[in-house]
């Protein structure tokens, strides 16, 4: 028990790395702020290109979802950050994140949108153009608030994915918050750092967490 | 040097194909290993945990719900290295392969728990009540005529997720599995050139496209016959 509280729950390395872990969490705050949005127009773009008719756009989109559903996203961070330099590609570790980030995430949300975008009945579109709006106005006004209606938990949930994918970004050395807490951890040789850094996670996500699972369940009736 | 060859040079280069894809390939079986391990002992924690939560026992339900909710919330790579570095100072020695599996194992767990228990829920209460009727335990009743039921609503959002914590097995790298990410990366080191590095991505592909493709299949047959 003692053992327990001295290596992971020790008040004293609390109070010496927590502002190091703050200053990793700003770091974890600025790729979300970046990432989040950027993920969900990139998903509707690839949502809206999924269900085109042209099978010229609507193909290589589907190749380009199921290959990056497929590569895990530490190598696609790993293979812009370390991979591309050799070609001339240099790019920041923040840079990097955002990019890996995006490609592996927007596919993701895409899919959600899709699903979303399916979900709502071709009636409603009809309806829509037949009392003379245009095609813009059917899309963004009666098709698409319905459809990110029906797949919102499915939306929060991948974001919550993402804010836990950014953790990923200590791998290359940006000091978001694993990146920092982890050098806490180096310092005062104790695991109490991380598990700082997991408690913020948790104060952080927990809600959401509890939000979509009260949403699925809800839904699944 | 033209941009195509120069493409070829630094990412496709022959001599060096030949010479790490025999540890790419290496690798990949302890990817599979690892992956093999996390699938099974997940889906089936996940599983008994679902079945457990449907005997409705307050106390034993509320330790189940916090603990799932937490490993949703906490980035795997956060929990492997909290295992990797906090255990051995409360004497739990294991090596980074279980310190990997077992991370992984209780991230697809808690999914596996939660999607379970929402197709639990998704059979109607008349299923229980007629199976009851005729005098079924509560027990066979789960086992006989519910949880067949549940599961099938379960296989597409399971195959999914399972997906995604699998290829989490990429950040056995982070403490020394010498996993497809692992290799790969020390090969483009050791060589000061990416092809290492494109063989894994390679290695990654050719494993789980099948299964990302089998997802969209399952998906479409399921999605038809639930309406």
């Amino acid at each position: 028990m003692e053992a327990l509280i001295h290596d992971f729950f020790n008040i004293e390395v609390f109070i010496r790395v927590f502002p190091l872990v703050l200053n990793g969490l700003g770091m974890t705050l600025l790729v979300c702020a970046a990432v989040v949005p950027l993920g969900l127009g990139g998903g509707l773009i690839i949502a809206f290109g999924m269900q085109s008719r042209r099978r010229i756009l609507r193909i290589p989109i589907m190749l380009q979802v199921d290959f990056f559903r497929a590569v895990p996203p530490l190598v696609l961070l790993i293979f812009i950050y370390s991979g591309l330099p050799f070609i001339g590609i240099r790019l920041s570790p923040y840079a990097a994140v955002c990019v890996a980030f995006l490609l592996n995430t927007s596919a993701y949300y895409g899919e959600v949108y899709r699903a979303g975008l399916e979900s709502v009945a071709a009636g409603q579109a009809e309806a829509a153009r037949s009392t003379g709006l245009t095609k813009l106005q059917t899309t963004l006004f009666v098709v698409l608030p319905q459809a990110v209606r029906n797949v919102l938990p499915d939306l929060i949930s991948n974001t919550i994915e993402v804010v836990k994918l950014t953790a990923l970004a200590s791998v290359v050395g940006l000091p978001e918050m694993l990146y920092s807490s982890d050098m806490g951890r180096a310092m005062t040789q104790n695991a109490s750092p991380i598990v700082l850094a997991a408690a913020i996670y948790l104060l952080m996500l927990w809600p959401v967490v509890r939000l979509v699972s009260r949403l699925e369940h809800r839904l699944g009736h | 040097m033209s941009s195509w060859s120069l493409l070829v040079e630094t990412y496709f280069r022959a001599d060096l194909i030949a010479r790490f894809a025999p540890e790419i390939a290496k690798a990949m079986l302890v990817t599979v290993h690892l992956a093999a391990l996390v699938v099974v002992s997940g889906i089936v924690a996940g599983l008994a945990l679902a079945v457990v939560r449907s005997f409705q026992v307050r106390a034993i339900n509320y330790l189940i719900v916090i603990a799932v909710d937490a490993l949703r919330a906490f980035p795997p790579l956060v929990l492997i290295l909290l295992f990797y570095f906090g255990l051995p100072g409360l004497g739990v020695v294991m090596s980074a392969f279980q310190v990997l599996w077992l991370a992984l194992g209780l991230v697809l767990a808690a999914f596996a728990e939660e999607i379970f228990w929402a197709g639990i829920l998704s059979v109607r209460k008349g299923q229980w009540e007629a199976a009851r009727s005729t005098s079924l335990s509560f027990g066979q009743t789960l086992a006989h005529i519910v949880l067949p039921q549940a599961v099938r609503l379960t296989v597409a959002p399971l195959t999914n997720r399972t997906i995604g914590v699998t290829k989490n097995t990429a950040l056995g790298g982070v403490i020394g599995v010498p996993e497809i990410l692992s290799v790969a990366s020390t090969g483009q080191s050791i060589t000061g050139n990416s092809t290492p590095l494109m063989l894994g991505a390679l290695a990654y592909v050719l494993l789980f496209i099948p299964l990302v493709v089998a997802s969209r299949w399952l998906e479409t047959r399921f999605a038809w016959r639930r309406v």
